[in-house]
């Protein structure tokens, strides 16, 4: 038996924010490395507790790979998550 | 591809002949324009971001689905960075044989790219100070 090394057992992400969500974390993106299986909602929780990560509502939109995703999303080493805040296009 | 998030001012007469052709005798236009007061605060003008790439693929994918669904042809546009009062943040054009398909898709599009592209505004109000617009205090479209 060998031992696992870290790419065996956790993931990396990159994690994007934008508008009053990145005003709120003090920073548009950041990498983050995550236990396997890792899914949307646990690169929310993770957001969630850094500084300023407690102005983010509780259940705010998901992308994954510039598509909406859901939080129970299962993620892949080199996806982008993106936290997107209420869209006020148009 | 065509890109349809953009930098730079609106122009709705070359959205009108994306659209155009000879099968089609009705065609509608819609523009979003940037209003001086919201929410009771008197606006100086609005700076848009997007998450660019996401917001270019999910427009492309709202017409296409226009496309399909109403028989129309269809183009929209929208801008970001700083926008004054009076100028166009997004435009969208729709073409049919007839006026009441060019009306839906065109009211359909505009609703769904106001729905769904990841797009942000932040308002610059006369007295200096900035705010994030929530979605249901439009000062645009």
């Amino acid at each position: 038996m060998t031992t696992p090394t870290a790419s065996e057992t956790s993931l990396t992400v990159s994690v994007l924010l934008f508008a009053s969500y990145a005003d709120a974390i003090g920073r548009d993106a950041l990498s983050l490395e995550l236990p396997i299986p890792a899914t949307a909602g646990d690169v929310l929780r993770t957001v969630a507790r850094l500084a300023g990560g407690q102005q983010l509502p509780p259940r705010p939109l998901l992308a994954v790979n510039e598509r909406y995703a859901s939080a129970d999303q299962p993620l892949a080493t080199g996806d982008v998550v993106a936290i997107i805040p209420p869209v006020a296009g148009g | 591809m065509r890109t349809r998030i953009v930098r730079r001012p609106l122009d709705p007469l070359s959205l009108i002949s994306a659209v155009s052709s000879s099968e089609r005798g009705g065609i509608a236009l819609f523009a979003g324009v940037v209003r001086s007061r919201n929410s009771g605060r008197e606006v100086a003008g609005l700076e848009y971001s997007a998450y660019e790439p996401m917001a270019e693929r999910e427009l492309a994918d709202i017409l296409a689905t226009a496309r399909e669904r109403f028989g129309a042809a269809v183009e929209a546009e929208h801008r970001l960075g700083r926008l004054e009062i009076g100028e166009a943040a997004v435009v969208v054009a729709a073409a049919h044989a007839h006026r009441g398909p060019a009306f839906e898709a065109c009211r359909w599009v505009i609703d769904e790219l106001k729905r769904q592209l990841p797009i942000w505004k932040l308002e610059r109000y006369v007295d200096g100070e900035l705010s994030w617009v929530a979605p249901d205090e439009e000062t645009a479209g």
